[in-house]
């Protein structure tokens, strides 16, 4: 039976080359099905991955207790100094977060950014954060250092430019790389400037802190909940942005699967109509072999592993294409979160590229399903008459 | 000579929609071994249907059909397609080869059913082809070959099992005459030489000529026989 199955199969798969338009149709359906699956799962991972690296296993924000997002929240000065205090919290750095309106540079329209009022400590709390450009801003002066992918999205954000901020005008002094994407999309001031500015005086959005070495942090999250001078509770970084990003990535993956299904809808749809085809072309063949006295199982056989390999092909191209047009493309997104862009790279992983393959086959083998058991079925000598 | 084939009241009915046709009725028919048949009759006559019954390709209504000691009215789909593996050779009006294969690998098909090694079935494939004259064209595809030599490669891939039955629908249907002739020679050298029991539906009186019996149908009947006897007998 295995020697007859792979006869059979080898035998169909060579006369595949002379049913090449119809065959391609199959390849091409599932190949844009990969294709847009696979893309917009990419920018899913781009965007979690572009949140992920923001984090640090250390590092904590402290929130005032009920907020979700750095913009909303709100701690005074007076909190920020008790914090300081807190037994296992090491350097502390209150940051004013707001977004300011720029002109993205794509497109010439408005846009909004993130910026970032910060000390020095804020520096200290990153030190993979680099300036790449120019300089650090001065303290006290109008100054803005952009983030390399807010230089890249907004105009006006080059160094020794000057942009209008809240109407003001703020000098771009340099760019940083802060090695984590969502940091990248921001532009950051110095506090003292971006609380006048903004009118938020002796007010700072949230604090960021890194944990003392060795120290517990449930247990000082216990003790910040039980400061009585503090209405704030600690969230660890990899936290909140993974709360950030499952809002964003998840939106883009339930679109991923739903327009990934209507498409694969009509994949299928086509892989059937292609498959019946194909065994209506070989009817008079399959009705040869089974006269002969081949059985019916290397006919079913020999049908799924043409669907199959077909889809194979398709999965491959679908996979190749989004691979070298997308594969590490940096492009941005509102963030939730935010309100704000969120640069992030298009990463097409080997597994999202598995999750392609098996899909392409899956929809492979629902296509020729149907058609290898309509090929079993068939009379021997409604095969035979159908010539 | 022992029979070979016996048809006893047998029927074959098709569905069409609500209405049933009844294609065969009440057939029989015994053929001796080593003996070659033709079919005649016109077309809806049933010469093919029956040609079909007895080579296991399809089955009856109701009756009995007995092949080389077997029922096959009474076997699955399995054994039937096993038994015909072993002692059935199709030689059909158009061939029917395998277009991406050669005459070769056309005439070694069948015997991929076998146990037989690669060399063995090599060997065997290209005995067959020197039988029917083709020794030379193994590596021919069927769409570089004639008519003629295509019916000669499907000839080979009948024989190369050495079943005791050859059936042949309308082996000439599709060929010139002078081709035709070429074809129906070789039938009966593999007939005289070989001792193969061959039945075979023609249309042409001057392929039936060349058999020694001709069983006549009509509507579903045997008619009338070399004998003429209502139960054929070849």
């Amino acid at each position: 039976m295995f020697r007859q199955t792979v006869n059979i199969t080898a035998m169909n798969l060579r006369s595949v080359l002379s049913r090449k338009g119809s065959s391609s149709i199959i390849v091409v359906g599932i190949a844009g099905v990969v294709a847009v699956v696979v893309g917009l799962l990419a920018m899913s991972e781009g965007i979690r991955s572009a949140l992920r690296e923001t984090s640090h296993p250390d590092r904590v924000l402290v929130m005032r207790t009920g907020t979700q997002d750095e913009i909303t929240g709100w701690l005074s000065a007076a909190e920020v100094n008790v914090l300081k205090g807190v037994d296992g919290i090491g350097t502390v750095s209150g940051e004013l977060v707001v977004v300011v309106d720029l002109v993205t540079r794509e497109t010439g329209k408005p846009g909004v950014a993130v910026a970032r009022g910060v000390e020095a400590s804020a520096f200290e709390l990153r030190p993979d954060l680099t300036v790449v450009a120019g300089r650090p801003f001065q303290p006290g002066k109008n100054e803005l250092l952009a983030g390399v992918n807010a230089s890249d999205t907004y105009a006006g954000l080059d160094v020794g430019s000057k942009v209008n901020v809240r109407n003001a005008l703020w000098e771009v002094v340099g760019h940083f790389d802060a090695g984590g994407r969502a940091h990248d999309s921001e532009v950051w001031m110095d506090l003292p400037i971006a609380q006048a500015a903004f009118r938020r005086d002796g007010v700072v959005s949230t604090a960021r802190a890194m944990l003392d070495v060795g120290s517990d942090a449930a247990l000082v999250s216990e003790r910040i909940r039980q400061e009585p001078r503090l209405r704030a509770d600690l969230v660890f970084e990899r936290d909140f942005y993974a709360r950030q990003s499952e809002a964003k990535a998840g939106m883009v993956e339930s679109f991923a699967y739903l327009i990934g299904a209507i498409m694969a809808l009509g994949a299928v749809i086509a892989s059937v109509n292609t498959m019946y085809s194909s065994v209506s072309t070989r009817s008079v063949e399959i009705g040869t072999l089974r006269a002969v006295g081949f059985s019916n199982v290397p006919v079913v056989v020999s049908v799924m592993v043409e669907a199959l390999l077909l889809a194979l092909a398709g999965g491959l191209l679908g996979g190749a294409v989004v691979y070298v047009l997308y594969d590490g493309l940096v492009s941005s997104t509102l963030n939730v979160g935010s309100m704000s862009q969120l640069a992030f790279e298009f990463a097409v992983t080997p597994r999202l590229l598995l999750v392609g393959l098996g899909s392409a086959l899956l929809l492979g083998a629902i296509g020729g399903l149907l058609p290898a058991l309509r090929a079993a079925r068939l009379p021997v000598v409604a095969a035979l008459r159908s010539g | 000579m022992r029979e070979l084939i016996r048809c006893t009241n047998v029927c074959k009915d098709y569905a069409r929609g609500a209405e049933r046709v009844s294609v065969l009725r009440n057939v029989d028919l015994s053929v001796r071994d080593g003996t070659f048949t033709a079919l005649m009759g016109p077309s809806g006559s049933g010469k093919t249907t029956l040609l079909n019954l007895i080579g296991g390709l399809d089955s009856p209504t109701s009756g009995e059909i007995e092949v080389d000691g077997l029922r096959l009215d009474s076997v699955n789909a399995g054994n039937l397609a096993r038994w015909r593996a072993r002692s059935v050779g199709f030689v059909f009006q158009f061939y029917n080869l395998l277009p991406v294969l050669n005459a070769q690998r056309n005439v070694e098909l069948p015997l991929l059913l076998t146990g037989l090694s690669r060399s063995e079935r090599r060997k065997n494939a290209g005995l067959a082809l020197e039988i029917v004259g083709l020794g030379d064209r193994g590596k021919h595809k069927p769409g570089e070959l004639s008519g003629g030599q295509q019916q000669r490669v499907a000839i080979a891939r009948a024989l190369v099992s050495d079943p005791c039955l050859l059936v042949c629908d309308e082996p000439t249907g599709d060929l010139d005459r002078a081709t035709a002739d070429e074809i129906l020679t070789l039938l009966q050298t593999l007939h005289w030489e070989l001792g193969k029991t061959i039945v075979m539906v023609t249309h042409d009186p001057r392929a039936a000529d060349r058999a020694e019996h001709t069983l006549h149908m009509d509507k579903g009947r045997l008619v009338s026989s070399a004998s003429g006897t209502a139960e054929a007998v070849a």
